[in-house]
């Protein structure tokens, strides 16, 4: 846990690195400047568009986008994956059927949901919801399953409903799969908005990245890309803070059994 | 009238060759409410199932359990099972005085839920200990904590199977000390488990002592040392060793010398 409290000097070093030395070589070559320009050009390109107000709305659209498809995921599946973790003669008869669906690349799914829902806000949405629910899902559902039978004959014979069993039990009790599980889904959600994005959108990062890279605004493609990754980083480490604060419990725990 | 009586009870498990093996042959008992009573057999003689059994969580083969009266058909309102596995059967991700409002909150007891919690924290010897997580005390001090939620609960039996198995040998004498006094204090009627000989005489009024499994009730003994008793007294007494040495004999199938 230590790693993700403490500034890790090193690490940004060797970013910051990374990027003197693509600054060096976008100057003094040129034809590698054609393709990818200075860091410090993108950079100013992104200032540029944030000064415009041309980027802040497709942010705000592509961050829209994201919370709603994840937030959607991560309630159905936390729920779907309680009840099946729980049910095991449900989770026999569903087996199958996610085995099948959660190998499969979720962007194949893409034009199906075009076709049913057409290429607005909607389906792009839908696509999110169904890629980034498959790794809660099924943590979910494993997290419930390797809840120890005393746990929930402690709450039996505390008299608690089966309701109460699953919300104050067996919900807390799965929770560190679960987290496992929406961490992975974060990720997922992201990818999936960019690509709706990219192959339908009108607006949104992923239709801008895609637009200036039409429109040969390497600059202004460059600094879409570069927004992109600095939001998937935004909202990791965001998630990990929230989480640090939510499993408490369970981060001194681990320390304990690690030393 | 008895708070609680076990009528012909036996259990069965069907294995997965498809044979079944019979954990508990037929027993019958009868416990009277405030009392202290053990079972004690060799292990693996189906205590923890017989328990289970009177619990509610584990349907009878035939034979029924009544508390107070009324069959057992589910966990009894009035009835509490304390785990021997304290690790496994604490809330990891609640507090010890969250563990312990569990309990008031499992009765629908919320209004005085901090104050009372307190004073059972305090009762058991955890005073200063509130906020820490279960997985930053010891072994015997979870237990402690199990106890004070399980007594959170006011029930009127409380199941006790094998508490003090996993303890240290002097963390069990002073866990059976603790346990001795908040009965006298309490007057919950106990339900007590072990293959401990010693710490069912010392702890108990009567014993019934089992056999191997199919379990039966193979002798019924009346423990009528004075109480409050002494770990040091008490177990020092000549009739405490005979006690000791006759169920001995029982359960390894020795008979008299």
């Amino acid at each position: 846990m230590n790693s993700s409290s403490r500034f890790n000097w090193l690490g940004w070093l060797t970013l910051g690195a990374i990027l003197l030395f693509w600054e060096i070589v976008s100057r003094s070559i040129p034809r590698v400047q054609l393709y990818i320009p200075p860091v410090s050009q993108i950079l100013s390109a992104l200032g540029q568009l944030f000064l415009s107000g041309a980027i802040a709305r497709h942010l705000s659209v592509t961050l829209a986008r994201f919370l709603e498809g994840y937030l959607l995921a991560a309630a159905t599946a936390v729920s779907l994956g309680i009840v099946l973790g729980y049910f095991r003669s449900l989770h026999s008869w569903l087996e199958m059927l996610i085995e099948f669906l959660r190998p499969m690349p979720s962007v194949a799914i893409i034009p199906v949901a075009i076709l049913i829902l057409g290429i607005g806000d909607s389906m792009i949405v839908a696509v999110t919801v169904y890629a980034s629910m498959w790794p809660i899902l099924i943590n979910t559902i494993d997290g419930v399953r390797h809840i120890e039978s005393t746990l929930i004959d402690t709450g039996r014979t505390f008299g608690l409903s089966r309701g109460r069993i699953l919300w104050q039990i067996i919900l807390p009790g799965a929770s560190s799969y679960i987290v496992t599980g929406l961490r992975i889904g974060l990720s997922i959600a992201l990818i999936l908005v960019t690509t709706a994005e990219m192959i339908v959108g009108s607006k949104g990062l992923g239709f801008f990245i895609l637009d200036e890279e039409r429109s040969m605004n390497s600059g202004n493609m460059y600094a879409g890309i570069i927004l992109v990754a600095v939001l998937g980083y935004a909202l990791n480490r965001g998630f990990l803070a929230l989480e640090t604060k939510a499993m408490k419990w369970q981060h001194g725990m681990i320390a304990r059994k690690v030393t | 009238m008895p708070i609680l009586e076990v009528q012909g009870l036996s259990k069965s498990y069907r294995q997965a060759g498809g044979e079944t093996t019979a954990a508990i042959g037929n027993i019958s008992c009868l416990v009277n409410a405030g009392e202290f009573v053990s079972f004690v057999g060799p292990s693996g003689c189906g205590k923890t199932t017989l328990l289970m059994s009177i619990a509610g969580l584990l349907p009878p083969t035939s034979g029924r359990v009544l508390v107070k009266g009324k069959e057992v058909a589910g966990p009894p309102a009035n009835l509490v099972l304390l785990f021997q596995e304290y690790n496994k059967s604490l809330f990891a991700w609640r507090s010890v005085l969250g563990n312990v409002r569990f309990g008031l909150e499992a009765r629908g007891d919320h209004s005085a839920a901090p104050k009372k919690a307190r004073d059972l924290i305090d009762l058991v010897g955890l005073k200063g200990f509130e906020n820490h997580y279960p997985w930053e005390l010891s072994g015997g001090m979870q237990q402690r904590v199990a106890i004070a939620r399980a007594l959170a609960y006011q029930p009127e039996v409380l199941l006790m199977d094998e508490p003090f198995g996993s303890l240290d040998a002097l963390t069990r004498l002073e866990l059976e000390d603790t346990l001795l006094r908040l009965w006298a204090e309490l007057r919950t009627t106990i339900i007590f488990i072990t293959h401990d000989i010693e710490e069912a005489i010392y702890l108990s009024d009567r014993i019934w002592v089992l056999s191997r499994r199919p379990s039966q009730i193979v002798q019924e003994l009346r423990i009528d040392f004075p109480r409050p008793r002494d770990q040091v007294t008490t177990r020092a007494e000549a009739r405490f060793m005979e006690i000791r040495n006759d169920i001995y004999r029982q359960i390894s199938n020795r008979g008299a010398p």
